[in-house]
């Protein structure tokens, strides 16, 4: 049975006292806390096996590819990829979608073409493509969004116009926490010639997420998020697009040769195999052990628990926040309808002051527009405090959050 | 001769808020908030004290809600130069 107070013994960092509080970490969504298993995997593989990986016949370099392949295996059966060919290390979730703009954007779309995102999108999944329209030519448009965060699927469907190449849309809301209906767009797409992109940012972390059974083209995660260490993440893509992809970057690790013609005094460049065609330099080796610890905590502990787990935290905070007659949270009431994250205000505050004052009580939030401004403009609010929940958190710091609120709110 | 005190010798970072309001946020070292809180609350004016956690100030027009955690948050200003002249006020 799925036993958080059983879970919090693996993490360190919430033994610690903030401003003479135990520390609650509600700021999951932007970056999660890492299990001692990740720091002792990472630890072990600095102590015990650095080296850098691939071309290389010593033991050392053996091993740190063995474990670097391994960790590409491990999000590979993670997602339900059909290998790790489909499997690319980047730095993380905008590094992913940036890669798809340049080395799948570049070359396919045309002036004439148009990118379909969503008004719910995290800037990393707007700016991109806003960047790469100045270069192509090519039209961005946005899917509307319902006035309780949802995504507006009619909106969606009667922008799908035939000049539609791509669609870009996020599985989980970094501020809602609203769940798309990912495979009803990839079926929609498809019919009609489209690939799609999925931000899996604030997915993969916190449900089951199987690639195939979704039918995504891309979809775009980072480690940090899921208890792995920063500057780690995944770009998953099916094979036969990644293989018709020209590199992202170049560099050594993903070419096969670079061989010096002395006649036309030019090099004649072959790719690597897939993965490696688009992991060029170095990569984050010890980022990529710690990623297949992260995964390997997370399997253990069954992504369907982790999920009904946050949605427990999140009725149950949804329930408890309406005793706080000054604070309004936006987005769906129903937990169902989404995972652990809950933004809101409080009426005479801004969403920093939250912030600060709930810092003051030991009590981590987020304030700000969170890399989503467009959806803040349809919301029609400046900023939003907002509380996102993990496997480490319980129903008592839920508690304490809310007795916080109303000493606020008592405040005024 | 001791060097004279300066900014940063109170101020850790100071961080444009993320959000349409646009507020500053200051964030005192740790090791001379108490300092650093005593000379604030000396020479602003003070509008309201909630439970001697946050202060509600007004200095100079601008209005400044100090944390005794050794946060602040100056609302409507200008710009960061006006901050630091601010700061240097209140702080020098």
């Amino acid at each position: 049975m799925f036993d958080p107070y059983k879970v919090r013994e693996d993490f360190p960092i919430l033994k610690r006292k903030i401003n003479n509080h135990p520390l609650i970490y509600f700021d999951n969504a932007a970056t999660s806390q890492k299990p001692r298993q990740v720091i002792e995997a990472m630890k072990e593989f600095y102590e015990r096996h650095n080296a850098n990986v691939h071309r290389a016949v010593h033991t050392l370099s053996l091993e740190a590819t063995e474990l670097y392949e391994e960790a590409h295996e491990e999000v590979a059966k993670f997602i339900g990829a059909q290998s790790i060919e489909e499997i690319i290390f980047v730095r993380g979730t905008t590094e992913a979608i940036n890669l798809v703009a340049y080395s799948w954007g570049l070359r396919n779309l045309k002036p004439e073409d148009e990118v379909l995102v969503t008004l719910m999108e995290h800037h990393s999944n707007i700016v991109p493509w806003e960047i790469l329209s100045k270069i192509k030519g090519f039209k961005v448009k946005y899917a509307d969004i319902n006035p309780d965060g949802t995504l507006d699927y009619e909106s969606l469907k009667e922008m799908f116009t035939p000049k539609v190449k791509l669609v870009c849309v996020t599985h989980v809301s970094n501020v809602t926490g609203v769940i798309n209906d990912v495979k009803w767009v990839t079926e929609l797409a498809h019919e009609r010639g489209a690939l799609v992109l999925v931000d899996g940012a604030q997915s993969v972390p916190h449900m089951p997420v199987n690639v195939q059974d979704l039918d995504c083209d891309f979809l775009a995660f980072s480690g940090h998020k899921m208890l792995g260490p920063t500057g780690i993440g995944v770009l998953y893509a099916k094979k036969e697009i990644l293989e018709k992809m020209e590199p992202f970057q170049g560099g050594g690790e993903m070419i096969r040769e670079v061989s010096f013609n002395t006649k036309t005094r030019r090099c004649m460049i072959s790719w690597n195999t897939l993965p490696w065609k688009f992991e060029a330099g170095t990569p984050d080796i010890g980022g990529a052990v710690g990623l297949k610890a992260a995964i390997k905590y997370l399997s253990a502990l069954g992504m369907e628990n982790v999920k009904a787990h946050e949605c427990d935290l999140t009725d149950y905070a949804l329930k408890r926040l309406k005793e706080c007659s000054r604070v309004t949270v936006y987005g769906p009431k129903d937990a169902k309808q989404k995972c652990g994250i809950i933004p809101f205000n409080v009426e005479g505050f801004n969403s920093h002051d939250v912030a600060l004052i709930l810092d003051s009580y030991g009590i981590m939030i987020r304030s700000g527009f969170h890399c989503a401004q467009p959806l803040h403009q349809k919301f029609r609010i400046p900023s939003s405090a907002r509380a996102s929940f993990y496997v480490y958190n319980t129903r008592e710091e839920i508690d304490r959050l809310i007795e916080a609120l109303k000493e606020i709110e008592e405040s005024l | 001769m001791n060097a004279k005190p300066n900014l940063n010798d109170y101020i850790a970072r100071i961080e444009e808020a993320c959000g349409e309001e646009r507020d500053i946020i200051i964030h005192l070292k740790y090791e001379r908030k108490d300092e650093a809180l005593d000379k604030i609350l000396k020479r602003a004016k003070m509008e309201k004290n909630i439970a001697g956690i946050i202060f509600d100030l007004t200095y100079k027009g601008l209005s400044i809600r100090l944390y005794n955690t050794g946060k602040a948050i100056i609302k409507k200003a200008r710009d960061e130069n006006q901050v630091q002249s601010i700061l240097a006020e209140l702080l020098l």
